[in-house]
């Protein structure tokens, strides 16, 4: 047997060490991201939840104007944190729907009371069809839908303050 | 008891009491969520569905396995549409289209899972090699 094949097998044992430890130090990305961007908004119709407001149907979007539909709840602590910027967004000029999941009358008006309402709309999804159907895997998660109806941006966690600039652009250029 | 000891046990007995922190809804889970459906033909052809696929949240763990509410809402979902006439494979093509492969624990054979189903024949093949290689060097 000729003398560098010998080799062989240690430098495949270093790469595979290398391999492993590279997976061991590097954290793993494990957030799902939705494979539905770039999709035609799916078709759902949901109920009002609170009197004041109307339910939110997908037939409200695709109509020109490109909106922020906002996936939430109001026994969701992260959708505490992201009110303020909502109300922020909304004050740019950024058109809000909401998709409350499982989510109670009283509770939910509850929360709009307390942490501020920039909604135009607020559906009930009480069984997390709708948040299915968008390829959403928890709450709080947004998504741009354009003038066309289709989802062109996901977010995924609460809207933080660094975060409002790419919003507002997404919005802006998806009329 | 002594000073010392009653001090220790206090907050221990306080801490069996306490409630965990929710981070669930008010709702009750979904009605299919932990229902069988009636026809057990439908039940465990959704069954085998659901133990095929990623709970979102807890990602170790199949939606048939996890107690989490959305898994719970996901056997909903599963047991509905199957109940409604779909297939799994259907079922499972929906979910797909929605989060990817990554939903699924039986990755479909794409260019980016290759290795894992080529890897073991691949390996196979030169361990067969290998041993031929070296049982004809014996026999001489």
């Amino acid at each position: 047997m000729n003398r560098p094949l010998l080799w062989v097998p240690v430098l495949a044992f270093f790469a595979l060490i290398a391999v492993l430890a590279s997976g061991l130090l590097s954290p793993a990305d494990r957030t799902v991201r939705s494979a539905m961007i770039g999709q035609p908004l799916p078709e759902f119709a949901l109920t009002a939840i609170v009197p004041s407001k109307p339910g939110l149907a997908s037939a409200d979007f695709g109509k020109g104007q490109s909106r922020l539909l906002n996936v939430f709840a109001s026994w969701c602590a992260p959708c505490i944190a992201e009110a303020p910027i909502l109300m922020q967004l909304k004050a740019a000029g950024v058109p809000i729907d909401g998709v409350a999941i499982r989510d109670t009358g009283p509770a939910l008006q509850a929360f709009l009371a307390r942490n501020g309402d920039p909604f135009d709309r607020i559906g009930s999804d009480p069984d997390s069809s709708v948040q299915f159907a968008l390829g959403s895997s928890g709450v709080p998660e947004s998504f741009v839908i354009d003038g066309q109806g289709r989802i062109v941006h996901q977010h995924i966690g609460d809207i933080k303050a660094d975060d409002v600039a790419v919003i507002i652009a997404a919005v802006k250029g998806a009329q | 008891m002594n000073m010392q000891s009653s001090r220790s046990i206090v907050p221990a007995i306080l801490l069996l009491l306490a409630a965990p922190a929710a981070a669930d809804s008010n709702l009750p889970p979904a009605r299919y969520a932990n229902m069988q459906i009636a026809d057990p033909v439908k039940e465990a052809e959704a069954r085998r569905l659901m133990e095929t696929l990623r709970c979102l949240v807890c990602q170790g763990q199949s939606i048939a396995d996890s107690d989490a509410e959305m898994a719970g809402d996901m056997r909903a979902l599963v047991r509905q549409r199957i109940v409604a006439g779909e297939t799994p494979g259907e079922v499972r093509q929906w979910l797909i289209q929605r989060y990817g492969d990554y939903v699924t624990y039986d990755p479909p054979l794409s260019p980016v899972t290759a290795p894992l189903w080529l890897a073991p024949l691949i390996l196979l093949a030169l361990g067969g090699l290998i041993a031929t290689r070296s049982f004809k060097r014996k026999r001489r």
